[in-house]
């Protein structure tokens, strides 16, 4: 046909088209699941983010295998690098794993879904609102859900505080209980230098109503990203008090802590 | 079900194509008895039927002469039409007095049909809405009060009257032949108003499955709230692409230049009061509905979408 077709065949290899078609996931008729997934736009999305994970940020990724070939996991990890660039690239490494692909759906700030054409684009390639709503119902669906424990904190910080965990929200340990899925830890580094900011302009991020406004070059650096993958960590669904929530949710942070300094002790150089 | 042989049903918003759906399912085995306040619609020499406004005196001698078992109120007033003012008579003091008399006439069974649009839209919406989340839409646009203030009142008068098993019906968007409401008006049309840069994920119920639905409600007195939407997704451009519209993108930000533009367009199918809808997604889950009646839809999205397609000009 057209120029669409065309495209299409260029940019989607017949071997992706097998890949992503074999990961089976909850959809309608359309293509689409109730959160915007679609499977078309994930499969040019693939295409993008392999260019994005093999040349420029040329990542290592090491056990990606330890999350599990099915059923609901929480993949928890640092968040950093004022884009949500971490995001994509541990969603990435989990869909085009060798053995049991899956095509991972993240949790997002709130602000997204107001950004015209990049919100739906998110929600397109798997990403959705961060709600707890949400991610409850993406668990019962049988979902690898990712989520940033940081949120805003983690993404917005400042060069300065690179590598230094933010506080971490209960709520994903409260979900990981409930649904019994197991939490994947992950050790993110190299996403802090692609953006490195130094200051953050907070009147104007509060007037145009979004998080944070950094300072900084207008270009992703590409700095080179390691993901560390942990082994899945269990946790049972007693009913504790939050005090004892909060001590589980720091031992998979201080596991995140431990998997970044093994990235960092791996990495041999920036870029 | 004493009285008579057969059940006797009062169904409201005659004139309406859903109504009439439904009449043609249930005439064979129920005795019905139609009412609408915007005209009286001629429905076989069987069915008695009237033009009637609820809030009338005359409306009670009805319920008099029929000793009616059960209501299916589907009369309810859209957003898109009448005054704001208008509609609120018709659509909660013309509902109250019609909950009033089915409960001084023993009714033991009343349906009612409210609207997805009671959730709101609004950009922190999660996926999959279930029955007991919050109705956020009065609180967005006064024309939107009408259908939740019909919801609270409904909701009221299932707990203090059990035994009229009040049911009520959440559906996302009804479309299909016949159907004048918003969506049904825009998928039917060659070019339609989209916002630029989105494109919420929607639910389209096919008119004859919504009719089905109702007479499975009918059928088993649960009373509640329920969803009603089958599972299945698609985004709003992508379902204007299938029934052959064109798109007219409209600026999208600010969010008072789209609303200024509606208001100055003033289109019937594009109010501004329902923007944040064409903005943000209200994705409702149907599941419970289904579960508890046993209801699943038999027309797929590409079978509702071929027919505005084939169909551009409407009769």
């Amino acid at each position: 046909m057209g120029l669409a077709s065309y495209l299409r065949s260029k940019l989607i290899p017949a071997e992706l088209d097998e890949q992503v078609n074999r990961i089976r996931k909850p959809i309608g008729t359309l293509g689409y699941d109730p959160w915007g997934y679609n499977d078309e736009a994930v499969k040019y999305g693939f295409s993008v983010a392999r260019q994005i994970y093999e040349k420029y940020f040329r990542v290592s990724a090491s056990g990606v295998d330890n999350v599990p070939a099915e059923g609901p996991v929480l993949i928890i990890a640092n968040h950093s690098g004022q884009l949500p660039i971490d995001g994509l690239l541990i969603g990435y490494a989990l869909a085009s794993r060798e053995k049991n692909p899956r095509i991972p759906r993240a949790m997002i700030e709130r602000f997204f879904p107001t950004v015209p054409w990049l919100g739906n684009l998110l929600n397109e390639i798997g990403a959705v609102l961060g709600d707890p709503v949400n991610c409850a119902k993406m668990l019962a669906n049988n979902e690898a859900v990712i989520v940033f424990p940081e949120g805003v904190r983690g993404s917005g910080k400042l060069y300065r505080d690179r590598y230094q965990l933010k506080r971490f929200g209960n709520g994903f340990m409260h979900l990981a209980m409930k649904y019994k899925a197991p939490i994947v830890p992950v050790g993110v580094v190299g996403c802090e230098e692609t953006i490195p900011a130094i200051a953050n302009i907070k009147p104007l991020a509060n007037a145009l109503g979004v998080p944070y406004v950094p300072v900084a070059l207008p270009v992703v650096l590409p700095a080179k990203v390691h993901l560390n993958f942990g082994e899945p960590m269990y946790f049972d669904d007693a009913e504790i008090p939050e005090e004892q929530v909060t001590e589980r949710v720091e031992a998979v942070k201080a596991e995140i802590s431990r998997l970044i300094d093994k990235g960092l002790s791996e990495r041999k150089r920036l870029f | 079900m004493s009285k008579h042989q057969r059940p006797r049903i009062l169904i409201t918003g005659a004139a309406g194509a859903l109504a009439q759906q439904v009449i043609r399912r249930l005439r064979e085995t129920c005795d019905l008895v139609a009412v609408d306040f915007r005209e009286q619609v001629y429905l076989g020499d069987d069915i008695p039927s009237y033009c009637i406004d609820f809030n009338k005196r005359v409306f009670e001698d009805l319920f008099r002469r029929y000793e009616f078992d059960g209501v299916i109120h589907l009369g309810r007033i859209l957003s898109s039409q009448l005054t704001r003012m208008r509609r609120y008579n018709a659509n909660v003091l013309g509902t109250q007095k019609l909950l009033d008399l089915s409960h001084k006439y023993g009714i033991r069974r009343v349906i009612v049909l409210s609207t997805y649009h009671v959730y709101g839209a609004v950009a922190y919406n999660p996926a999959l809405i279930d029955e007991s989340a919050p109705l956020k839409s009065a609180g967005l646009s006064a024309d939107l009060v009408d259908s939740v203030e019909l919801e609270n009142l409904a909701n009221i008068y299932l707990w203090r009257y059990p035994e009229l098993n009040i049911t009520i019906l959440r559906p996302c968007n009804i479309v299909g032949p016949g159907v004048r409401n918003t969506m049904s008006t825009l998928l039917g049309s060659e070019r339609a108003p989209v916002l630029a840069g989105f494109s919420p994920m929607m639910q389209f119920i096919h008119i004859d499955d919504m009719a089905d639905a109702i007479v499975a409600a009918w059928s088993k007195p649960v009373k509640g709230v329920f969803n009603v939407a089958p599972q299945d997704w698609v985004a709003y451009q992508h379902a204007l692409k299938l029934c052959g519209c064109k798109t007219i993108p409209i600026p999208s930000i600010p969010p008072s230049v789209p609303k200024a533009i509606a208001r100055i367009l003033n289109l019937r199918s594009f109010p501004s009061f329902l923007m944040a809808f064409f903005k943000y997604p209200v994705v409702i889950d149907g599941r419970a509905f289904a579960r508890e009646f046993g209801f699943q839809p038999k027309r797929p999205l590409k079978e509702i979408f071929r027919y505005y397609r084939d169909n551009k000009k409407p009769v």
